[in-house]
């Protein structure tokens, strides 16, 4: 019944969004004659035009737009119902429905069944559309500013969207399809993903991914309406920020659950599923900055429209890659060309018919507001820029194996391509970064802001110099110590005479943002640069030295979970002479399915990490100890939480500014209410 | 600084920077990608055209049966990829992965040494009996059997 049930909630839900996307796009149109008669008769080649133009005969349009917000709404509450049905379904672990079937187990812990649900291709795509219907319904029901024309046309487009992930799910990855026998026991779940980071990193990362869609929407919207304005970047941006707060949380963790979870002592492998979450990131962080200058300053207008675009195709093409299976990796759940068609096919779809309208529309956006190169603008543009240059040679690596393939040659592009190219972008845009919130709108002179820019300069020197006597480490590091310095003394330098107290959200949220960058990049610097690893076939009772520590193998049993066997050894560890620490590494080894993985255990200090993994059994009674000292480690993802924490700093400045102005309205109406 | 330009300029000097930024990455990606992408060979491929020493690398085949050994240290092996045409001699030093077994298929990232053997600094073997590495799925059936029976 639950399966059932879910399912024609996702029917229904689909069939809202069609609903939604019609109403939307019809009574679009017959505002868009009157207003803008001037383009009647007119070819008009875009897709999205044409399907407008198949709609023309409706008549009632006032009845079609009353009904696109009430339509996002529910479609938002029947597709959360169904995805509540399958959480159900695997809650109970129903061996009746297939997808239960193939991921689940009845011996699971909890929790793990729960993450289960999303831990598969169709479960995931189940979660992508629940969030895209949640933001559609989410902004029918709250968002007032725009225009309604405007916000009719971005609703309809957040349909058109989502029916063609309707159309995925429904077609090709029915998440509640039953078997013709139940089964006697699950299949399991991969057991790299048994772990509380995936209870927690792929809701969130979608939550991000998705949540941009908002955004595409949004620009979609102004294109057809033509109202790329101040208002539309103020309306968009907290819906950006908020996706983009969870884009970086989930990025943060992602790479937490890698480094401890795969047992590599890496937290960035440039994986092309990694990839796929960066580049969404690098699109949404440029357009966030972009969307501030229009907001304040009515200038970069088609830019960031064009933005908007960029962002959601950057997690549609994530998808593409990740699920199609022409990649392998622990990500890529199902190898199924038909899957991957389709996507393909949505993707030219959307990401060419928005690239479309927007090069047949972006002529008619005037041009913005005038800025000198030497302003707040003009340091958001190199900002933009070098975002844009980082995320086209990040896209470029990602798909470069796939193009040599086509050729027949098989290449994988890794760290070596990746770092010092994209450092070669990163690393100036930090030195505008260290300028750029110090400048004032419009135009500014050098001689204004020559005092903290020099002191900035004074401190990267300093730490340039004294990193390169004292440590003589490679470049790449060298210089991502400097930057980390410059960047955390500059981020401060806003609130420089200001009075602290009195000081917006906002730019609190700005700050914090800037130094957790700075912070992040200290910790990736130390850790390339400072890491100490030690292999040894070590006996019981045996001691090694790795930096710091010292740590002696104390005892190898054999000890059981759940759904696992696994053999654990106990390490003393001491910092310095210190007295000792325990830690427990484990190799495990997994009968559902039989998989075997390394569980790596981690003693943190506020300086550092020592990671140990456990191997197997060497000659003579000994066994294989792998041990890394990384210094500042966790200073990367604290960088990382605190740019996330900025962020909800200035998502919660924006709205509550954005209720005071309401109901600041709100009383000016009801003094007006009487008078009239 | 800029206060002598026109407004018009300056929009011109942003737009020609952001031009030259972008067309930079991308001849500069060009290039990077051409050095410094890890091409992928099968023994029979480094025997026919080997790789310049040093250079990073991919390769895959099967590890012949009989041919791994572990030496004192007690974390350092030495074993045999072959193709069924050619053998690379590979020595790793680490935790080799749980499913990494002689006669079954392998992934070694690493470069060439000048003696001929391959320094492999990351083994990528069989996960589960759902994964193969991409690079040996075209390995026909008829291959692959040839290619352990061969090995055997």
């Amino acid at each position: 019944m639950i399966a059932e049930f879910g399912l024609a909630a996702l029917w229904m839900a689909a069939a809202l969004a069609g609903l939604q996307m019609l109403a939307g796009f019809a009574s679009l149109r017959g505002e868009d004659e009157e207003a803008l008669g001037t383009l009647v008769g007119r070819s008009r080649l875009s897709v999205l035009r044409a399907v407008k133009a198949a709609l023309s005969r409706g008549d009632g349009d006032d009845i079609l737009a009353a009904l696109v917000r009430p339509a996002a709404v529910l479609q938002a509450l029947l597709c959360a119902l169904s995805f509540a049905a399958l959480l159900l379904l695997f809650i109970r672990t129903d061996l009746s429905v297939a997808l239960v079937a193939q991921n689940s187990h009845s011996a699971k812990p909890f929790i793990f069944k729960l993450a289960g649900t999303w831990g598969n291709h169709e479960g995931s795509m189940l979660l992508w559309v629940t969030v895209m219907a949640l933001a559609g319904g989410l902004i029918g029901l709250l968002e007032r500013r725009l225009p309604e024309r405007t916000m009719l046309a971005t609703l309809a487009a957040q349909a058109f969207v989502g029916l063609g992930f309707y159309a995925f799910l429904l077609i090709s990855s029915n998440p509640f399809e039953r078997l013709p026998e139940p089964a006697a026991e699950g299949m399991g779940l991969n057991p790299l993903l048994q772990d509380m980071g995936l209870a927690f990193h792929p809701p969130t990362l979608y939550f991000g991914y998705v949540g941009l869609s908002i955004a595409f929407s949004f620009a979609v919207g102004a294109l057809l309406t033509r109202q790329v304005t101040p208002d539309f970047a103020k309306v968009m941006r907290p819906w950006v920020l908020g996706a983009w707060i969870f884009l970086t949380l989930g990025i943060t963790a992602g790479s937490y659950w890698a480094y401890y979870e795969l047992g590599w002592g890496g937290w960035w492998f440039w994986d092309p599923v990694e990839n796929a979450s960066l580049m969404p990131w690098l699109a949404a962080t440029a357009l966030l900055h972009s969307a501030s200058v229009l907001a304040s300053r009515d200038a970069l207008r088609a830019w960031t429209v064009m933005l908007g675009v960029v962002a959601f195709s950057m997690s549609m093409i994530g998808t593409f890659l990740v699920r199609s299976g022409i990649l392998t990796s622990v990500h890529a759940f199902a190898v199924d060309p038909e899957r991957g068609t389709f996507i393909l096919a949505l993707l030219a779809l959307y990401i060419g018919g928005a690239l479309l309208l927007f090069a047949v529309r972006a002529g008619t956006i005037s041009e913005g507001e005038r800025f000198s190169v030497m302003s707040r603008e003009g340091a958001l543009v190199v900002n933009n820029v070098a975002l844009s240059a980082i995320l086209g040679i990040v896209l470029l690596g990602t798909l470069y194996p796939l193009l040599t393939e086509a050729f027949g040659v098989r290449v994988s592009v890794g760290p070596p391509y990746f770092n010092p190219v994209g450092a070669i972008f990163f690393l100036p845009m930090l030195a505008v970064l260290c300028v750029g919130p110090l400048l004032r709108w419009r135009r500014d002179s050098f001689e204004r802001i020559r005092k903290p820019v020099v002191a900035v300069a004074v401190v990267a020197l300093a730490v340039l110099a004294g990193v390169y006597f004292a440590a003589g480490i490679a470049l790449l590091p060298l210089l991502g110590m400097t930057m980390a310095a410059a960047v955390a003394v500059a981020s401060v330098m806003p609130l420089r005479g200001r009075s602290l107290r009195r000081l917006p959200l906002p730019v609190w949220g700005m700050v914090i943002a800037h130094f957790g960058m700075a912070v992040g990049l200290f910790g990736m610097a130390a850790d390339s640069a400072f890491s100490r690893e030690k292999l040894v076939a070590a006996q019981v009772g045996e001691t090694v030295e790795d930096g710091p520590w010292r740590v002696t193998l104390v005892a190898v049993e054999p000890v059981a979970g759940p759904n696992w066997t696994a053999l654990e050894a106990t390490l003393h560890a001491s910092y310095q002479g210190g007295a000792p620490h325990v830690v427990h590494p484990q190799a495990r080894s997994f009968w559902t399915p039989p998989q075997e993985t390394s569980e790596a255990a981690l003693l943190t200090r506020w300086n550092g990490q020592l990671y140990t993994v456990i191997g197997g059994e060497a000659e003579g009674g000994r066994w294989q100890l792998r041990l890394w000292w990384k210094p500042f480690v966790t200073w990367i993802w604290y960088g990382g939480i605190l740019i996330g924490f900025g962020g909800l700093l200035a998502l919660i400045g924006r709205l509550a500014g954005d209720l005071r102005r309401r109901s600041a309205q709100a009383q000016i109406a009801l003094r007006k209410g009487p008078a009239a | 600084m800029n206060t002598a330009l026109k407004p018009k300029h300056q929009r011109l000097v942003l737009l020609g920077l952001a031009l030259v930024a972008l067309i930079g990455a991308a001849l500069l990606a060009a290039s990077a990608l051409r050095n410094q992408a890890s091409y992928f060979y099968v023994p029979s491929d480094m025997a026919a055209d080997p790789p310049a020493a040093g250079q990073a690398v991919r390769l895959g085949g099967m590890v012949e049966t009989g041919s791994l050994k572990t030496r004192a240290d007690g974390v350092t092996v030495d074993f045999v990829v072959g193709d069924g045409k050619a053998r690379v001699p590979v020595v790793f030093t680490g935790i080799v992965p749980a499913l990494f077994v002689e006669g079954s298929g392998v992934v070694a990232e690493g470069s060439m040494r000048a003696d001929g053997t391959f320094l492999a600094t990351e083994l990528l073997a069989k996960h589960d009996e759902n994964y193969m590495p991409r690079e040996l799925e075209d390995m026909t059936a008829e291959q692959k059997r040839r290619a352990v029976a061969e090995t055997q």
